[in-house]
């Protein structure tokens, strides 16, 4: 009895947090997100100069990476 | 299960419930040509860029790019130590990215050639929106070798690196999106220049660097729409925070202000700081015989400062076929070392740079 009493509030227990994950849901539709394609709401706009001021920086600062730029860029002097 | 563990378990098992979104893009056919300078601390680097991106099927991008650098070095280290010299840096980047359902994976390859240094790395990397298109999950590796040579010995030695990438993008609301970053970076081989010496107890020597290294970065951006009815305009803030088995630690910052003038015209703007600190056999002048020593500036502890704007012209979209844009890009940088003398006055070495970028993209 003790354990069907158990079983019974642990399915009460996964059952609730089961229903709590049905959110959160996507806040910002679609449609609202027109401001966001305007290319000054880009982080990297131009391939060309981005790569350019990054390898200016890279050969002459200590850090590297994180830049968010996809690819690695080239290891030269 | 605590609260927090609920909200995070929650909001994992939400993002990937409403991971069916639309299909991903592809990005847009694209023709940029580019003319770099740099020029400061008595290097002037310059040369044409030219990259090419055109989609085919709907469903494949492939992009083509070449990057030449005209060096011409009378650096502090080369007229102090060596002799002022030139060389020609040759770069080719091609890439393919695939589209598939919300998902785009780019595969490309990077190669660089100098006389005395050859580059070549692999890229994958794999873009993935989930949460309604809200949220993209972006993971990268990247593997490189590298050939070390010295003028008169041909290549010596070589070097090896490993680059393991992860970051997300949020929208925040239909005015505001930030983005996390991350990024991992192991090294094994030769890390230093065949060329340049140390200091120890006065007398040149030929520098000693460790053969791996390992280094961590951990970036952190948001940007802003603050345009109000016809005036467009936003704002970006970045930080990055780096720290690697050498022992440099490095702060980086920048924030940005963008604005449109009219339909034709868009201004940049932004200032950013940099500061770090030298790494543990990092030296000036070394007064004890250690294992590894190295003069190099790019070790040293220093800061700089960067201030620089950018100004686009449109030439408008010719329905149905393309849009041009010309854009003129200034920065000027200032770098002030701490712990590097300039032999010359026997104080600490300062000095200004100029990178200016003029270039026209057309997109199809």
């Amino acid at each position: 009895m003790k354990m069907r009493l158990a079983l019974l509030m642990v399915s009460l227990v996964v059952a609730s947090l089961l229903g709590a994950c049905a959110a959160p849901q996507p806040w910002v539709k679609p449609y609202e997100r027109e401001r966001l394609a305007d290319p000054i709401m880009q982080f990297s706009r131009d391939a060309l100069s981005d790569k350019h001021r990054e390898h200016v920086r890279v050969v002459r600062e200590g850090a590297r990476g994180a830049t968010g730029v996809q690819g690695g860029g080239c290891g030269c002097n | 299960m605590d609260a927090t563990s609920l909200r995070l378990t929650c909001l994992v098992g939400g993002v990937l419930a409403a991971g069916a979104a639309d299909a991903v893009t592809l990005p847009e056919d694209q023709a940029e040509a580019m003319v770099h300078v740099y020029s400061g601390g008595g290097v002037t680097a310059s040369g044409p860029a030219l990259l090419v991106r055109k989609s085919l099927a709907d469903r494949v991008s492939m992009s083509a790019s070449y990057y030449l650098d005209m060096v011409s070095n009378a650096s502090i280290d080369v007229v102090t130590t060596a002799s002022p010299y030139r060389e020609r840096r040759d770069q080719v980047d091609v890439g393919v990215d695939y589209a598939v359902r919300d998902a785009l994976i780019t595969l490309s390859t990077s190669s660089s050639k100098e006389p005395d240094y050859t580059a070549g790395s692999v890229n994958i990397d794999v873009s993935q929106e989930v949460f309604g298109g809200m949220t993209t999950v972006t993971l990268g590796y990247t593997r490189g070798t590298d050939k070390v040579g010295k003028k008169g010995y041909g290549f010596i030695d070589n070097a090896k690196h490993w680059q393991y990438r992860f970051g997300v993008t949020q929208i925040l609301t239909p005015r505001w999106l930030a983005s996390a970053n991350v990024e991992a970076i192991s090294d094994d081989g030769f890390l230093g220049s065949p060329y340049r010496v140390a200091r120890v107890f006065g007398a040149a020597v030929p520098e000693r660097n460790p053969r791996t290294r390992s280094s961590r970065a951990i970036k952190l951006r948001t940007i802003g729409d603050i345009g109000d009815g016809p005036t467009r305009a936003a704002v970006r803030a970045e930080y990055r925070y780096f720290w690697d088995t050498w022992a440099i630690k490095a702060h980086t910052a920048e924030f940005g202000y963008s604005r449109y003038f009219g339909d034709a015209w868009l201004a940049d703007a932004f200032v950013r700081f940099y500061t770090q600190q030298h790494a543990l056999f990092y030296s000036d002048n070394a007064l004890t015989e250690t294992a590894y020593v190295s003069r190099n500036r790019q070790l040293s502890s220093f800061n700089s400062v960067g201030l620089g704007a950018k100004l686009s012209r449109s030439f408008g979209r010719v329905q149905g076929k393309y849009e041009v844009k010309a854009n003129l890009s200034y920065e000027l940088v200032r770098f002030k070392f701490h712990d590097f003398t300039d032999s010359r006055t026997n104080s600490p070495y300062a000095f200004s740079a100029n990178v200016l970028q003029v270039y026209a993209t057309a997109s199809f």
